[in-house]
């Protein structure tokens, strides 16, 4: 009988724990500089971002571009149960992810019925509107944001992250990501295979906006000052460049993507006049010679240690 | 009591009559042919019968229950299923995932064990697993169980979509023109395929076809539709000698 505990996951988790253990213990002994560790949590997050995104995008094929405004829904949320209501950190994530995905469900339902550039245009909105209610909202402090305890460590963003990636790639891995999968491929036959397309375009478009709104509150707690100007749809836009260099429709090329795309902005931080115009060559070229994205559809999958063979295996050489 | 009634069914587009005022009855068991000349309105039948269109009017039956209002997924999960006829295979994915899709409707577990990974997940998992893979092996699929769809050779498209079709479980079977693009021999040996599959799953199958030699070899019933109307009904000797059949359809192959 196959169960959870098998080589692959076992490994998997030693993995996690390991990179976990190091990071955790550079940053105990002083050893790292604080700019380091910045981008790491950065990256936790972005990691966050990008597989919630591909979800959306990637997985069910719906193309959507606001996802600044589930985070921002996020972000404030949990930002006012922290700071402002004085609760515990954990009940102000869960709180602003909840409600994020409560926007989410809301806001999928009317808007999954429209196609490609429509829901695109949609969704775009949706975040540009979410945008000018915090700024028009003085309770959070309208244009200039407010400022709250930098609660978030490591140990905090690391793990929520972890977390995250294993709870949507369980999801994918199951009979209900195969049905999303389906609709992405095509959507006809997988409503006369039985599939209920809209709930599962809801599904999948509420649980990406969940983890985008945890994410957020990921962001709030950490850089000590939320303002409705960091949610922009640039951000929705870095974010989707993010899984499509990483490979739509690959949760590891998600991850991939986030890591390279922050790091590489990390080390141009000293040059910010060629900063984009280098990330802009760069995907140019991308999309010239490997326009599926570094891992196109495909997974890195630790399979091979299992005893049965997994075609996608060898997908990261 | 029939399997399916379509009483007086009509749909128009438009101005455009594209059935009227169809009356069709299928026993369980049966294998009925539906055959017309191009435009006749056989796949928009289909498209009314899997809730694809909302018929203009008349009632659809299926299993006493009236058809209206249901979405195509709704329909399937009544038990009836449905092939295309220009091919609608997830092409992307495996062979094998292609077949579980199917058996998605059946799933035993839940969202929440499969987020969690219980073990109901991993029960559930190889229990569809193994049923895609008994289906795969009657259709002599099974070697290519993690072959990508699309680049399975054109027969094996299809025989793989009747796969899929029939992970759904249904009672009925809709077969849109399901020899198109086949050669004679690949045409006998479906034949075979689809009067096997009829006695193996106790099915009833209702066919749409272009090739004579399919319809006249495997169904007991044939309707013939020309311009949305049923022109005649019977069984394959009595339409190929029915002259109105001749003059609409058959034109000179059965003289």
């Amino acid at each position: 009988m196959r169960n959870w505990f098998n080589r692959q996951n076992i490994v998997a988790l030693l993995g996690i724990v390991l990179l976990y253990a190091v990071v955790q213990g550079l940053i105990v002994f002083d050893i790292m500089p604080p700019f380091y560790k910045l981008t790491l949590i950065q990256i936790c997050i972005y990691i966050i971002l990008a597989t919630s995104l591909n979800l959306i995008n990637g997985i069910t094929g719906q193309f959507s571009i606001g996802h600044a405004g589930f985070m921002a829904v996020g972000a404030y949320i949990s930002a006012i149960i922290t700071a402002i209501q004085h609760g515990p950190l954990l009940v102000g994530l869960l709180g602003g992810a909840i409600v994020a995905a409560l926007a989410g469900f809301l806001v999928g339902l009317p808007t999954l019925r429209l196609k490609g550039d429509y829901l695109a245009i949609a969704t775009l909105g949706f975040g540009e509107i979410v945008r000018i209610i915090f700024l028009n909202t003085e309770y959070v402090g309208g244009a200039a944001g407010f400022t709250l305890p930098s609660k978030i460590t490591w140990t905090w963003a690391f793990a929520l992250m972890a977390i995250s990636v294993v709870l949507m790639k369980n999801f994918v891995g199951s009979t209900h990501g195969r049905a999303c999968i389906s609709i992405r491929e095509n959507e006809i036959a997988a409503e006369s295979m039985g599939v209920n397309t809209t709930k599962y375009k809801v599904m999948a478009f509420t649980m990406g906006a969940f983890f985008a709104g945890l994410a957020g509150g990921i962001y709030a707690n950490y850089f000590y000052i939320i303002q409705p100007m960091t949610f922009n749809f640039l951000l929705s836009f870095n974010i989707l460049v993010m899984i499509v260099l990483g490979g739509l429709g690959s949760m590891t090329g998600g991850i991939l993507g986030a890591i390279v795309m922050t790091l590489a902005s990390a080390l141009l931080a000293g040059v910010p006049e060629w900063r984009n115009i280098i990330t802009a060559v760069l995907l140019v070229l991308m999309m010239i010679f490997r326009p599926t994205g570094i891992l196109g559809t495909k997974e890195f999958s630790l399979s091979f240690l299992g005893k049965k063979g997994d075609k996608n295996a060898a997908s990261k050489n | 009591m029939p399997l399916l009634k379509i009483d007086n069914l009509s749909k128009s587009f438009g101005g455009l009559k594209a059935v009227s005022n169809l009356n069709i009855e299928i026993n369980e068991g049966e294998l009925i042919g539906l055959i017309g000349p191009n435009g006749a309105g056989k796949t928009t039948v289909f498209n009314l019968l899997t809730g694809v269109y909302d018929k203009t009017e008349g009632k659809i039956s299926f299993l006493d229950k009236e058809l209206s209002g249901l979405k195509p997924y709704q329909v399937t999960q009544l038990g009836m299923a449905r092939t295309f006829q220009n091919i609608r295979l997830f092409s992307d994915l495996s062979v094998i995932e292609n077949v579980k899709i199917a058996y998605h409707q059946r799933t035993s577990y839940s969202l929440a064990s499969a987020l969690l990974r219980l073990p109901s997940y991993y029960v559930g998992e190889d229990e569809m697993q193994r049923k895609a893979m008994d289906l795969l092996k009657i259709f002599k699929l099974e070697d290519k169980a993690e072959e990508t769809a699309k680049n399975l050779p054109y027969g094996e498209q299809r025989r793989l979509e009747i796969a899929r079709a029939l992970g759904t479980e249904p009672k009925l079977l809709l077969l849109d023109e399901p020899a198109a693009g086949m050669n004679p021999q690949e045409t006998q040996d479906l034949m075979n395929l689809i009067r096997w599959i009829r006695e193996h799953f106790k099915l009833t199958i209702l066919l749409i076809e272009h090739d004579m030699s399919l319809v006249m070899g495997v169904c007991e019933r044939i309707y013939v539709l020309d311009y949305g109307m049923i022109i005649a009904e019977g069984a394959p000797d009595e339409i190929k000698s029915n002259p109105k059949v001749i003059e609409a359809y058959l034109g000179e192959e059965v003289v």
